[in-house]
């Protein structure tokens, strides 16, 4: 029988990026014995690469922006998919989340007045996004790391949870393993805080880091929570195309919001004949009034090039395909010409090191060449707004694995306000969860030993198959049948390679001991990317229309019919994965004609 | 695609060895990258720690020929051809296994200093600073915990006794930032000269020279807070009077 030692806790949070560490600083203020648990170091996590900013209607560089206008932006941004709840929580409780990170140290850029300052962000209607520089995650995490260490929560580093438990139908705790030593780790908890972000890890091209293998939305989808909106995955449209080693890394919306216009090879600022008619009212058509939208957002309307993610994507995909693009297939990106190079260096430290660093590119004199990479889930664990509780009794969701607050489509700026705001409500949603709990759940000795076995069976194979060969053919797979622009032939077949991989999975056998191995790491890991890239797939097929960043060339059109309803994914009686479409909460009439209203332009 | 040689030094806290691999690297390419080649491809539980592969998170560091670097920024191309790249773990930090080191001194550290204490806000609950009042903070505030500047300290890195008496570069940054944010009331000035052990630090400069975020650790943190040390010991007003205008 495997050995696992054994703690206890009330509220054990899964994740320290931004959510999990906001999550654990409340469920640990309101008593609550809270571990924090994360596979990195502490202070590693996702949310340290986060580079444009922290979208919060603060008003300090224009006074007209307020949360009615931040709701706006954000449910027309997620094609009026989003939960409105979450969107309204969102909007009204993001400025708080951002004045408390200062008074927890953080140094944000001022403005001329020493009040935090804004910028502008694709997709919102006014300069929004509080920074610093073009490293906000890394101060968010740093503040909050900062803080936590001092509140006396139990922190497990570079341990990472592979399954969670249940007392009948409610949470009982999590099994995982040391990365250090492989020893396994058994956590008994009232409630379980999932806070452990995206999956980019199973796309080909993607920003994201290798923790991304959407544990948390594997681990609550086992347990029996439901998924919704698991067809939604953002491309960014900026990543960097060449050098071939640094495909996919993040070129901040940052360089658009301060200037920087995407051309094609024949020098066009291609984003003006892409204009969508939901956009047309408030976004500039002529390149003059684009520029002009810089330096005054009363008097004129957006550049296209800061229309959202979405549309920026496809436009890009759209240009490469017509061969206007760049030699390496992507487009350029061009702020060399159109900023002095101080302010550039100034403004964008980060991209103009990394192009240096990496590309031998300097962009302060030449143009960026950009294409689009997988870098967000808008799907996650269902939750209630309020309390960020799961379908399933003690479990809560936050951050990127969470779903609902984003729709069909994210708003850039919008996810590291959402890991504040929902994090301090899923920790003091679990944290209140285990206060009511009259009895304790208890663990099931024989279900934790049958997945501890479970853990360690790839040491027993001596299988043929390679965890990384497995990883690489499932990048593959995604990239190319369940990319940007999908079709329901592709899909299927995306569908039949997932489940041949799930096989071929069950016979990966690893060398080495369990000291720190990353090879049988990655083989727990992959369980969960197929898990998530299947239910991914599955609702790809099952959505019939294009929405937000869900484009399917076979049904072009967005329909008024699929606009009610969401998509859930939920395990079903044998282990299959189900789906439903679950009709969208009703929208109270008040914040209806919010989102309807026509924007003015000027005063 | 050309092939290039390594030297990956492979055991845990009982010993171990350099180990040649031979790869192919595509063009561009970073040492990380071809310590994943390495892994995928002909030694699956070859340890190493990354995040981000974009210089932003600080995981991956070790020494590279000899040189503290990032993994992820530093392009293969940038020694010269045919010659083999030697990656070892830091040195400072006890082994775990091949390029995993033990940290967790600097998470002890992290703990022992005293939290930020904020001054009351503004009448309309509002902080104001200018800009220019936090650029030195925000300059210390870029710091990624890569620790390599606490890898290359002479003081910790050739006395490992010393370390329960030394803080290192990484946490004397910190301790800067603190200091100089303009916010801050915490008085931790006889806690850098003690506990910290500033006064070890005899101005080297070798951590300035490894930092990846070209932080001035040395001339904008770590002088200014020996200065501040000997002020205080020396003339006490003085320094309650500067942390008052601040
Ligand atoms: C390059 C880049 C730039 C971005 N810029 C912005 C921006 O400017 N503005 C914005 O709003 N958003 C931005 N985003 C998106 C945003 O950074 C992420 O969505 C967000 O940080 C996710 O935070 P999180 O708290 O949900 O998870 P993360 O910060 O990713 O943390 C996940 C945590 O879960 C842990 N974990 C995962 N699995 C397990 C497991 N099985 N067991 C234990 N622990 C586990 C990890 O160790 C980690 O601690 C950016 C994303 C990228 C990639
Ligand atoms: S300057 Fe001081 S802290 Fe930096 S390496 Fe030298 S002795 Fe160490
Ligand atoms: S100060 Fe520089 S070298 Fe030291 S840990 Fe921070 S980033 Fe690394
Ligand atoms: S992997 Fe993040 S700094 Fe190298």
């Amino acid at each position: 029988m495997p050995e696992y030692e054994t703690h206890d806790f009330d509220v054990v949070v899964v994740g320290a990026g931004g959510a999990g560490l906001r999550a654990a600083i409340e469920a640990s203020a309101r008593g609550a014995r809270t571990a924090l648990v994360c596979k990195s170091l502490l202070g590693k996590a996702h949310t340290v690469m986060a580079e444009g900013g922290i979208a919060a209607a603060m008003g300090n560089v224009y006074p007209e922006d307020n949360w009615q206008v931040h709701f706006r932006d954000t449910m027309r941004g997620g094609k009026m998919l989003n939960n409105w709840r979450m969107a309204q929580l969102h909007a009204q409780e993001a400025p708080e989340r951002v004045y408390e990170l200062e008074r927890w140290g953080a140094l944000f850029d001022r403005t001329k007045d020493g009040l935090i300052l804004q910028r502008p962000f694709g997709g919102h209607r006014y300069d929004r996004l509080a920074h610093v520089g073009d490293r906000t995650g890394l101060e968010m995490i740093r503040t909050l790391q900062q803080h936590a260490v001092h509140k006396g929560i139990d922190v497990f580093m570079e341990c990472a949870i592979s399954r969670l438990l249940k007392d009948g139908d409610r949470i009982s705790g999590a099994l995982g393993y040391w990365r250090e030593s492989g020893r396994l780790i058994l956590f008994r908890a009232k409630a379980v805080v999932l806070a452990t972000g995206g999956v980019g890890r199973a796309f080909a091209v993607t920003s994201n880091s290798w923790e991304y293998t959407g544990d948390g939305h594997a681990l609550a989808y086992w347990a029996g929570a439901d998924l919704i909106d698991m067809e939604f995955v953002q491309f960014h449209p900026t990543g960097m195309v060449w050098p071939p080693s640094v495909r996919g890394i993040l070129v901040t919306e940052g360089v658009r919001g301060d200037g920087g216009t995407l051309r094609n090879s024949e020098g066009e600022r291609f984003m003006f004949r892409y204009i969508p008619e939901y956009f047309r009212v408030e976004t500039a058509e002529a390149e003059e009034e684009a520029d002009r939208w810089y330096e005054d957002k009363v008097n004129n309307r957006r550049t296209p090039d800061l229309l959202p993610r979405d549309e920026v994507a496809r436009a890009i995909n759209s240009e490469v395909k017509a061969g206007r693009g760049s030699p390496h297939g992507g487009v350029y990106l061009d702020i060399a010409t159109r900023r002095p190079a101080e302010y550039i260096r100034r403004r964008l430290p980060s991209m103009f090191h990394q192009f240096k660093q990496l590309a031998d590119v300097d962009i302060t004199t030449t143009q960026m060449e950009v294409g689009p990479t997988m870098h967000y889930i808008m799907g996650g664990v269902r939750v209630d707004p309020d309390t960020a509780a799961a379908t399933v009794p003690g479990l809560f969701a936050a951050g990127e694995c969470a779903g609902g607050m984003h729709g069909a489509n994210r708003l850039g700026g919008n996810s590291l306000s959402d890991l504040l705001v929902f994090g301090l409500r899923a920790g003091a949603g679990a944290a209140e969860y285990t206060n009511g709990l009259s009895n304790a759940p208890a663990v099931n000795a024989a279900e934790a030993e049958a997945i501890a076995r479970d853990m360690l069976v790839p040491f027993e194979r001596k299988g043929d198959e390679s965890p990384y060969a497995l990883q690489h053919q499932l990048q593959e797979t995604m990239h190319n049948l369940v990319g940007i622009i999908r079709t329901e032939g592709e899909l299927q077949r995306a569908l039949v390679d997932i489940r041949e991989l799930k096989e071929r999975a069950e016979r990966t056998g690893v060398e080495g001991n369990r000291q720190y191995n990353p090879g049988w790491h990655l083989a727990m890991d992959l369980r969960a990317m197929l898990s998530i890239s299947e239910a991914i797939a599955l609702a790809a097929i099952e959505r019939k229309e294009s929405r937000g960043a869900h484009t399917r060339d076979d049904y072009p059109e967005t329909s008024r019919d699929w606009g009610r309803f969401n998509i859930a994914v939920r395990i079903g009686a044998n282990g299959e994965p189900t789906i439903a479409r679950e009709p969208l909460p009703e929208m109270p009439s008040e914040l209806r004609a919010l989102v309807e209203q026509e924007v003015k332009i000027g005063a | 695609m050309p092939e290039v040689a390594m030297k990956v030094f492979r055991g845990d806290s009982s010993g171990g060895e350099f180990v040649d691999y031979t790869v192919d690297a595509d063009e561009g390419q970073v040492v990380l990258d071809v310590i994943h080649t390495i892994q995928a491809t002909q030694a699956s539980d070859l340890a190493v720690r990354w995040n981000c592969k974009a210089g932003k998170c600080g995981s991956c560091s070790a020494e590279v020929n000899g040189l503290p670097k990032l993994m992820c920024m530093t392009r293969v191309n940038s020694f010269r051809p045919g010659e083999p790249i030697t990656v070892a773990p830091i040195k400072t930090f006890p082994l775990i296994k091949d390029l995993v080191t033990d940290v967790s001194f600097n998470y002890g550290v992290a703990k022992e200093i005293p939290a930020f204490r904020p001054r009351p806000p503004e009448a309309d609950g509002r902080y104001r600073m200018m800009q220019e009042d936090i650029e030195r903070g925000q300059e210390f505030r870029k710091c990624i915990e890569c620790f390599l500047c606490q890898n290359v300290c002479h003081v910790i890195r050739d006395h490992p006794d010393n370390k329960p008496r030394f803080y290192g570069p990484r946490f004397f940054v910190r301790l800067a930032e603190l200091e100089m944010h303009p916010l801050d009331t915490e008085d931790r000035t006889e806690l850098i000269r003690k506990a910290a052990g500033i006064g070890m630090c005899n101005i080297t400069k070798c951590c300035t020279e490894v930092c990846p975020e070209d932080i001035h650790i040395t001339d904008n943190a770590i002088i200014p807070l020996k200065e501040r040390v000997a002020d205080r010991f020396y003339d006490p007003f003085r320094w309650i009077f500067g942390k008052l205008r601040a």
